[in-house]
């Protein structure tokens, strides 16, 4: 079974609904018209970059340039980390935070699986490194957002909760240990639904794909699978990488709890 | 011997502050609502970043970590806080807490404490401290939602465990009669500055 090829004309049919939605949004004075047309325009625009930035990439299938794409790759989703959390860590905390635990999650099982399960040759093969590396940080990135965001917003909240227990001799850890758990459950929520809900309530983006590029059915789902794996075990370690490391920076070398690190 | 020396203790708000307070006895501290007292008490009881050094029974707060200080030097803050659903989970396990000289029967520690009144919270919070058995007392206004007759309670047991545990009480307290009844030194503070009385 071949693809079958979305010539120039068959988007300008689906871009014209596009258009139509924009019009009837006008019509009733929604307002959102001229998003819905900046939108379409910036996903267009975006994703042809990235479709142009891929195919230099496949061609190449150079292991520096593969590099130089995961280390942006893992910039941006640490930057989206940060830009999720009502109280930020100061002096970079955040990004830091971010960025380490999606390198020691979504990096390490992605290479894993690259190396044991996968194997294309070279092991960084682009075709594959690329796509799995995106969804991997993808999902450990909202998991460790929702984390980080819940810990720092509910110690700020239970200040003087915290304080009543270090008051009466308990260290940092201990003061903080049910807040921390929390939330790690927090972060790990959205995993354990896509992994609850997939084929049932939602069929995953990839499957949709490979299955619409005339994969067979059977081979998609066990790809999926393992796609739905890699991301439990990513986005669990990550989370719990980072929720440790905020409520650990939540206190000083005296067991003090330091809010005046959070803005 | 567990006298409580502060030497040039400060922060950004307060001090420095210098003075002692001898095993086994009670210093009053007073002042203006807004004037330090409890940021001095928090940077006493090493809960916020600050200057200096404070010794109890000779040993410096720097010498040992943060709780086993916070264990050692018991605050008091003037409003309590409770974590978890009932008052015993907040006392430490076999707690010898002396709740009836305070007006408690021992199934207390059965109660939910969203049940409490503020003057029952008051009352537990200074039983779960000494039940901790520190060696000297940081206390904010312990009497200030109480009515005349716990507050002689309070002070009766406060008394009772600076003679028995040999402890020196650092005191916070707006009522003169109180100061002049329990402590045998008086300390003002203003401003962030301290004076001797």
């Amino acid at each position: 079974m071949e693809t079958i090829h979305l010539s120039p004309v068959d988007l300008s049919i689906a871009s014209g609904l596009v258009l139509a939605l924009a019009v009837v949004t006008g019509w009733l004075g929604l307002a959102v018209s001229r998003r819905v047309i900046i939108a379409a325009i910036r996903t267009t625009i975006q994703l042809s970059l990235v479709g142009i930035v891929l195919k230099a990439l496949f061609a190449a299938s150079n292991p520096l340039w593969m590099a130089l794409v995961a280390c942006v790759m893992l910039a941006v989703a640490a930057y989206e980390v940060r830009a999720r959390q009502k109280r930020r860590f100061r002096g970079g905390w955040s990004f830091g935070i971010g960025g380490v635990s999606m390198f020691l999650s979504s990096f390490a099982v992605t290479v894993l699986m690259l190396l044991t399960v996968v194997q294309p040759t070279p092991w960084y093969e682009p075709r594959y490194a690329i796509p799995l590396l995106g969804m991997m940080t993808g999902n450990t990135m909202t998991g460790i957002a929702l984390g980080l965001n819940q810990l720092s917003n509910t110690a700020f909240d239970a200040r003087a909760t915290i304080e009543a227990q270090l008051t009466l001799g308990s260290s940092g850890a201990e003061s903080i240990h049910d807040i921390r758990n929390d939330a790690i459950r927090t972060g790990l929520i959205p995993m354990l639904n896509s992994m609850a809900a997939a084929g049932v309530v939602s069929l995953p983006g990839m499957m949709t794909g490979q299955i619409l590029a005339g994969n067979a059915p059977g081979e998609a789902v066990r790809y999926q699978i393992l796609i739905m794996f890699m991301i439990a075990a990513g986005t669990g370690f990550g989370v719990m990488a980072a929720v440790f490391i905020g409520a650990r920076r939540l206190f000083d070398e005296r067991d003090r709890l330091r809010l005046d690190r959070l803005k | 011997m567990s006298a409580l020396a502060v030497d040039t203790v400060h922060t950004m708000h307060v001090g420095p502050a210098t003075f002692e307070v001898a095993a086994g006895s009670c210093t009053a501290l007073w002042g203006p609502s807004g004037s330090g007292k409890s940021l001095l008490l928090r940077a006493l009881a090493d809960l916020d970043p600050h200057d200096g050094e404070v010794r109890v029974d000779g040993t410096a707060q720097s010498a040992m970590s943060g709780p086993e200080w916070r264990r050692r030097v018991g605050y008091l803050p003037t409003e309590s806080r409770w974590w978890a659903p009932s008052v015993g989970d907040h006392f430490p396990p076999e707690s010898t807490a002396s709740f009836a000289s305070l007006g408690f029967e021992p199934d207390v520690l059965a109660w939910q404490v969203d049940r409490l009144s503020s003057g029952e919270r008051q009352r537990l919070a200074l039983l779960r401290l000494l039940a901790r058995q520190p060696e000297a007392l940081l206390l904010d206004e312990p009497t200030a939602n109480l009515d005349s007759e716990s507050g002689a309670r309070v002070e009766a047991l406060v008394n009772e465990y600076r003679a028995s545990h040999n402890a020196a009480v650092l005191w916070v307290g707006h009522d003169r009669e109180q100061r002049a009844r329990i402590a045998t030194a008086q300390l003002r503070i203003d401003a962030g500055k301290i004076e001797v009385v």
